[in-house]
């Protein structure tokens, strides 16, 4: 039984195994740093483009008017509601679209046992698991008089709850006149449309379908009086599903509205503007900042310049270590030329 | 059980002593405790006992960060596999077993012949065996269809010899031919040995009708062989099932393990100490955050309720983040490791370069684990008698009465080399010579006409004192059947010339001298043995002469001559050295004629001796040294011994890749050097080669140390660092370095002088020597010695080492060594057997290990460090990400994709890596053997490469980590929605990875 003569038993494979000769390497060193230089320097006029404005109203001792919100959050027993403003202006058109976010720095969203604080077929809709959920939302799964919490764990539990209101003063000495805030078309599209559903109506409302549960402690109305708006209430409330969505890093930044109708679908036109806080979530305790960021964004997404940064980095590197293999390589040819003249 | 007893058809009595019945159980596992057993066995393993702790400790919710199926799922795969294949091997084993155990054969039962299965049959059954049919049980031979009780058998299931063998029923037997009546009746005792797995001996004593007739391993028909050129025969069972000689050599061989694995559990040791630094390091990074952020952040993420204080959760952590990370020790690694080397011992299998055409045999990886091993020799321990040699014997010469035959000579009487043109002597005169011998003397054939007295004396000998088998299907066409290829030549020569062996009984010998048929009585073989190392016959001429002839190794004969030929003695040891000087094979032949009476007290000692249970082997050889003596030289003969076929150019491309070659051999001095010089281990331009043939402790160490002082002086000073290393007296398992002598040199040691230096404290010394030579020969090596050796260099030299050869001698030495690799060749199958590779010829060696040896290192030890690397940079992630998630036990990664990452999402990559990667192809791998070196110094896979692995795994996986997560950093999408969200990152991660 001779072995049989095929190109794979007898390791006859075609291959192929590039030899990396410096007429092959050293143009392509040059042609990828300067493909990346280029790019990177897109990336970066581009992200440097975006214009951003945020405001810390945390409200620690001495920056600005939320300190005595922050102040009376102190002792919070019943969430008091307090109102504190940012004023700023602009000297110029804010181009538009403007996106206004709230940001949040030093929660751990992605503390293991905080993300895993949610029952995903609860938010499903699903009308079993609406009154039974995961054990994994403890301590957050029942009241204690034993009703099932809906929304259950953590996550929403902590659910984001200050709120913002924007006005424009057109002339100095004017009227604030209230801007338009988008606040729909700010969750991904697939969460509210598929992870996110609610439990089916029972006699077409929804209040009865979540009937025999609790809203999380924290909160102060129960789920279903999320909105007044019945396609944006319930578990696909927009605020809802972007907060439960949860950041990879303890700072984050999330959607609160988009501004592009009326006058503004430009932009923010120069003036004097007021930003209304409702004043209502605690993170002093833990070290936690709040702010609130306008942006507009270009076609690579929002402003962040590292990944410009990082591209022209790497794209010098390449032409860098190319001129040194060169460099190398004329010193050596001529070398080899000397000795294969000496021979 | 020290002695058993057994009464012919007496099932009664047998039964009491509770013999098995002769069912055989190869198989390990039953449907029922397969699932349990092998699953015991599987977990003996430490890696798949670290993982189902690792289980066990995913199954405690407050810990387990993962989900419980991540190691599950590939835990089950790997087990399921090992399981399957156990499965079907097993299934395998069971339906060979079943088809053993029922088959039929006949059984004398009252008077009567009873078919029956085999596993049916009980000690003390006889039972009939046919031609053609296998062995039942072992069963001592009781009669059969032909004269005297003979019974012709082959061997190859037991040793692999394809020979006839004839087996002798005694007389007293073999009377009760096939008569039922009187076999029925036959209640014969048999008092024999217990069980034991010895294949060629077998003593014990039959008692019938109040008489003792003793029994050897003649009369013994083992299980396993086939019943050939006999119709019937009827035989005594004495061992069943389990207890034959063929199962009771069915011992699980000893399981040899590669430098790669004992270095891979050091590794995973290393793993695990890393593994269990870092969840330290992280387990502390999550007191301090619990106590820094946690504590306050409890507003919104309360502490469980049995975590009392950041110190609890961070003993929590410490082992939800072991299990996190324990994708540093891959499970699939062993699975992977197992693969690649069963690939590339199918390269080997499938390698028609290694195919040898006329033996229809391609080269055989036998052992699936060694491979890479292959790619690391650096000491070649090679028989030479059918390793270098082809073990194909020529008659070639011979020395008669102080007379050389067998030297060419041209038309004008002067000596001539010997070449194809030279005119082969003509034997048409004998009808029954063999065509394919070829001699170029003629004079010895004129002698022969002459009626030469000696010259008959000297072929009468060779036809007779010998214990080949002929065969004559044809009138006229003698086929020989020859266990050992020498005496095969030498009949076959003493036929050519004229004493044909036409036919042998147990009692006669058929002889056709010069055309004349003449029949000799057989009065006693004195057998060979390696102790002996010679063989005597003694016939009873038709004269009614007594002679004894013999033959056997010139050093042991030529103490027993007569004195009277003392200058024939020394004339003939002059041709012998002449023999040995052109590498040929000598023996020595010579006879005795014995007073009729001297034999009479002779034979009654002689069966005497027969007679004894108790040592009976030296009371044997006693009896046979009171013959051989006085014996009367006749000559001697040289049989050549042609190389293979590209051998020199193999040792020389061997030793350029820096590969040592010994050549151990049990041949004579002269003969082995002179094969050594016409295959390149000693060469002319050698700076010197020592003779080492000291006969005691002292002799033998100056001898050492003098050799040691022409190759490397400074070496016998107190100053050097090999020396005062030694003198430290390092604990046991030490290592003596590489030491490079100022040139090259080649040794030569005798097995005596070997004795001596493998004793005590003498073996570093012949180490230290050894070792520095370029070549050594060691001569009249038993197989003890050869093991010995190799377990020397085994013991004090951190090397790979390679046994290659041919004969059952080897096969002490082919065990002991790290990889051994037999040679299918003439000696039967012995060392093929016990060897983990074989090939049919010495020159597949340098592509056994040129190649594919090199080849399967390199991809070895490149998918070892790819696997590694990849795993460190997959799971070094998740440190990197505690940072930033409060030092959670948070996962960068999906759960699927954990489970799924080795099993599914590398594995194509890493495997066509180490299946099909060829850094030189094979044309520069033979060409430049230097390429061989790295491989010897393990250079490719070591503990540094590992730290290397290690280190850019760690590189790598900062750079796959902080990239994106700069990027990700408040990133939003182009419709502004932010995409900084966990599943975003990890899946971002993931791609990255």
């Amino acid at each position: 039984h001779q072995p049989d003569n095929t190109a794979f038993t007898q390791q006859r494979l075609p291959a192929w195994q590039p030899l990396l000769s410096a007429s092959i390497a050293l143009p392509l060193f040059f042609c990828a740093g300067l493909a990346f230089i280029g790019l990177g320097l897109g990336l970066f006029y581009s992200s440097n483009g975006i214009k951003e404005l945020e405001y810390d109203y945390t409200g620690n001792p001495g920056t600005g008017n939320c300190s005595a919100c922050a102040l009376a959050d102190q002792d919070r027993a019943p969430p008091l509601r307090c109102s504190c403003a940012w004023y700023f202006s602009l000297r110029e058109l804010f181009p538009g679209p403007v996106y206004l976010y709230y940001e949040l720095t030093n929660f751990y969203q992605n503390n293991r046992r905080y993300s895993v604080s949610r029952d995903d077929t609860q938010l499903s809709g699903l009308p079993s698991a609406l009154r039974h959920p995961a054990n994994e939302c403890a301590p957050y799964q029942r009241r204690a008089s034993g009703l099932p919490i809906a929304p259950c764990g953590a996550i929403a539990n902590s659910l984001f709850n200050d709120s913002f209101s924007l006005w424009h003063q057109r002339q100095p000495g004017g009227p604030y006149v209230e801007v338009p805030l988008d606040r729909t078309g700010i969750a991904w599209w697939t969460d509210c449309h598929v992870k996110f559903r609610n439990p089916p109506l029972v006699n077409g409302s929804l209040a009865l379908a979540f009937q025999g549960t609790a809203p999380p402690p924290n909160w102060p109305r129960p789920v279903y009086e999320l909105s007044p708006d019945p396609n944006n209430t319930g578990f696909i409330n927009q605020d809802f599903v972007v907060w439960m969505r949860t950041a990879a890093l303890p700072t984050f930044r999330k959607l609160y509205a988009r501004i592009r109708q009326g006058n503004y679908s430009t932009g923010l036109p120069r003036g004097a503007y007021l930003v209304n806080i409702t004043y209502n979530y605690p993170v002093r305790a833990f070290g936690g900042h709040k702010l609130i960021v306008f942006s507009n964004i270009s076609w690579m997404g929002g402003k962040n310049p590292f990944l410009g940064i990082a591209y022209l980095v790497v794209g010098s590197l390449c032409i860098l270590m190319g001129f040194v293999m060169l460099v190398v390589y004329i010193r050596y040819q001529d070398q080899n030329d000397e000795d294969e003249d000496a021979e | 059980e020290q002695v058993r007893y057994l009464q012919a058809n007496s099932r009664e009595l047998n039964s009491t002593f509770g013999y098995p019945n002769n069912t055989i159980k190869t198989s390990r596992y039953s449907v029922f405790n397969f699932l349990p057993l092998n699953l015991f066995e599987q977990f003996q393993r430490l890696a798949n006992a670290y993982f189902l702790i690792l289980l066990f400790l995913q199954l405690i919710p407050q810990i387990s960060p993962l989900a419980w199926y991540t190691t599950v799922i590939p835990l089950m795969v790997v087990l399921s596999i090992t399981a399957v294949k156990d499965a079907i091997d097993d299934v395998k084993r069971h339906q060979n077993d079943n088809h053993v155990n029922n088959r039929s054969v006949l059984v004398v039962m009252n008077g009567r012949i009873k078919e029956d299965k085999w596993m049916n049959i009980q000690v003390g059954d006889i039972i009939k065996l046919k031609n053609n049919q296998p062995v039942t049980a072992d069963v001592l031979l009781l009669s059969s269809s032909e004269p005297y009780g003979l019974t012709y058998i082959e061997t190859a299931e037991l040793d692999g010899e394809t020979n006839l063998k004839v087996k002798q029923s005694i007389s007293v037997t073999s009377n009760l031919e096939d008569n039922l009546g009187l076999l029925s009746a036959f209640d014969g005792k048999v008092r024999c040995e217990s069980p034991n797995n010895k294949l060629d001996k077998f003593t014990g004593i039959l008692t019938f009708k109040g008489k003792n007739y003793t029994l050897d391993h003649d009369k013994l028909l083992l299980r396993g062989c086939i019943i050939r050129n006999t119709d019937w025969c009827y035989g005594l069972v004495i061992y069943t099932g389990p207890d034959t000689k063929l199962m009771q050599n069915c011992e699980k061989s000893t399981f040899k393990r590669t430098h790669m694995d004992h270095l891979l559990n050091v590794l995973v040791l290393w793993i695990f100490l890393f593994l269990g630094g870092m969840c330290f390091i992280l387990a502390i990074g999550h007191g301090i955050w619990e106590n820094k952020k946690g504590y306050y952040f409890q507003d919104f993420l309360p502490w469980e309720e049995y975590v009392s204080s950041s110190v609890v959760s961070a003993i929590l952590t410490f082992w939800s983040y072991f299990i996190i990370l324990n994708t540093m020790v891959p499970i699939s690694l062993y699975v992977s490791v197992e693969i690649i080397r069963l690939g590339n011992s199918c390269y080997i299998n499938w390698d028609r370069k290694m195919y040898y055409a006329p033996k229809n045999t391609p080269a055989q990886a036998r052992t699936t684990t060694l491979n890479e091993e292959l790619g690391q020799v650096k000491y070649v321990f090679s028989d030479k008698t059918g390793t270098l040699t082809q073990n194909i014997m020529i008659f070639n010469k011979c020395s008669i009465n102080g007379t050389i035959y067998g030297r060419g000579y041209d038309k004008n009487g002067q000596r001539v080399e010997v070449s194809e043109e030279t005119e082969k002597v003509d034997f048409s005169y004998n009808k029954l010579a063999d065509p394919k011998f070829s001699f170029y003397d003629n004079t010895l054939v004129e002698a022969m006409k002459k009626g030469d007295h000696w010259v008959h004396l000297f072929f009468l000998s060779l036809s007779l004192c010998h214990t080949v088998m002929s065969e004559e299907k044809v009138e006229g066409k003698l086929v020989y059947q020859a266990q050992s290829p020498d005496e095969g030549a030498l009949v076959t020569a003493a036929r050519n010339f004229g004493f044909v062996f036409r036919s042998r009984t147990s009692e006669t010998i058929m002889v056709v001298e010069m055309g004349e048929t003449k029949v000799y009585q057989l009065l006693a073989i004195l057998d060979f043995s390696n102790v002996r190392k010679r063989m005597s016959v003694i016939v009873r001429t038709p004269e009614d002469r007594v002679m004894l002839f013999c033959k056997g190794a010139d050093t042991i004969l030529c103490q027993l001559l007569h004195p009277s030929c003392r200058s024939l003695r020394d004339v003939t040891m002059d041709h012998l050295d002449d023999f040995a000087f052109e590498g040929l094979r000598t023996l020595m032949v010579a006879y005795r004629e014995v007073d009729n009476a001297f034999y009479q007290a002779w034979s009654k000692k002689h069966s005497e001796a027969c007679l004894s249970l108790e040592n009976r082997e030296d009371k044997m050889s006693d009896v046979y040294e009171e013959m051989e003596k006085d014996l009367m030289l006749l000559g001697a003969t040289a049989i050549e011994d042609k190389l293979q076929d590209g051998v020199p150019e193999t040792i020389t491309i061997l030793n350029k890749a820096k590969i040592k070659i010994w050549v151990l051999t049990g041949d004579k001095q002269e003969t082995a050097v002179n094969i050594a010089y016409a295959c390149n281990i000693f060469e002319e331009e050698m700076d010197g080669i020592f003779i080492v043939e000291g006969k005691n402790d002292e002799t033998v160490r100056q001898e050492l140390r003098l050799a040691r002082n022409k190759m490397k002086p400074e070496s016998l000073l107190e100053s050097d660092p090999v020396n005062t290393y030694l003198n430290t007296k390092p604990q046991m398992p030490f290592r003596i370095p590489e030491e490079v002598p100022n040139g090259k040199y080649g040794l030569i040691i005798n097995g005596y002088s070997l004795a001596y230096a493998l004793e005590g404290n003498l073996e570093l010394e012949l180490l230290r020597t050894v070792c520095m030579c370029k070549g050594v020969i060691c001569c009249r090596m038993t197989p003890l010695q050869k093991a010995q050796v190799v377990e020397l260099v085994k013991r004090y030299k951190k090397v790979v080492t390679l046994a290659i050869g041919d004969g059952a001698n080897d096969v002490s030495m082919i065990k002991a060594a790290h990889i051994g690799v037999g040679i299918t060749g003439q000696e039967g199958m012995q060392a093929m057997l016990n060897s983990d590779y074989a090939i049919s010829q010495f020159r597949y060696l340098q592509r056994l290990l040129l190649v594919h040896g090199r080849w399967s290192y390199n991809r070895m030890c490149k998918f070892l460090s790819y696997f590694f690397y990849k795993n460190f940079a997959f799971t070094l992630m998740h440190f990197w990400y505690a940072f930033f998630s409060g030092f959670s036990a948070q996962t960068v990664y999906d759960t699927w994709f954990i489970t799924f990452y080795n099993l599914v999402y590398t594995s194509l990559p890493v495997l066509s890596l180490s299946l099909f990667d060829q850094d030189v192809n094979e044309t520069w791998s033979l060409r430049f053997p230097e390429l061989y070196d790295p491989g010897q110094h393990n250079l490719y896979f070591n503990k540094k490469e590992f730290v290397k692995c290690l280190v850019r795994g760690i590189y790598s996986s900062f750079v796959l980590f902080f990239i994106p997560m700069r990027t990700i950093h408040n990133s939003v999408h182009s419709d502004g929605k932010e995409i900084s969200d966990y599943q975003s990152f990890s899946l971002v991660v993931q791609y990255c990875t």
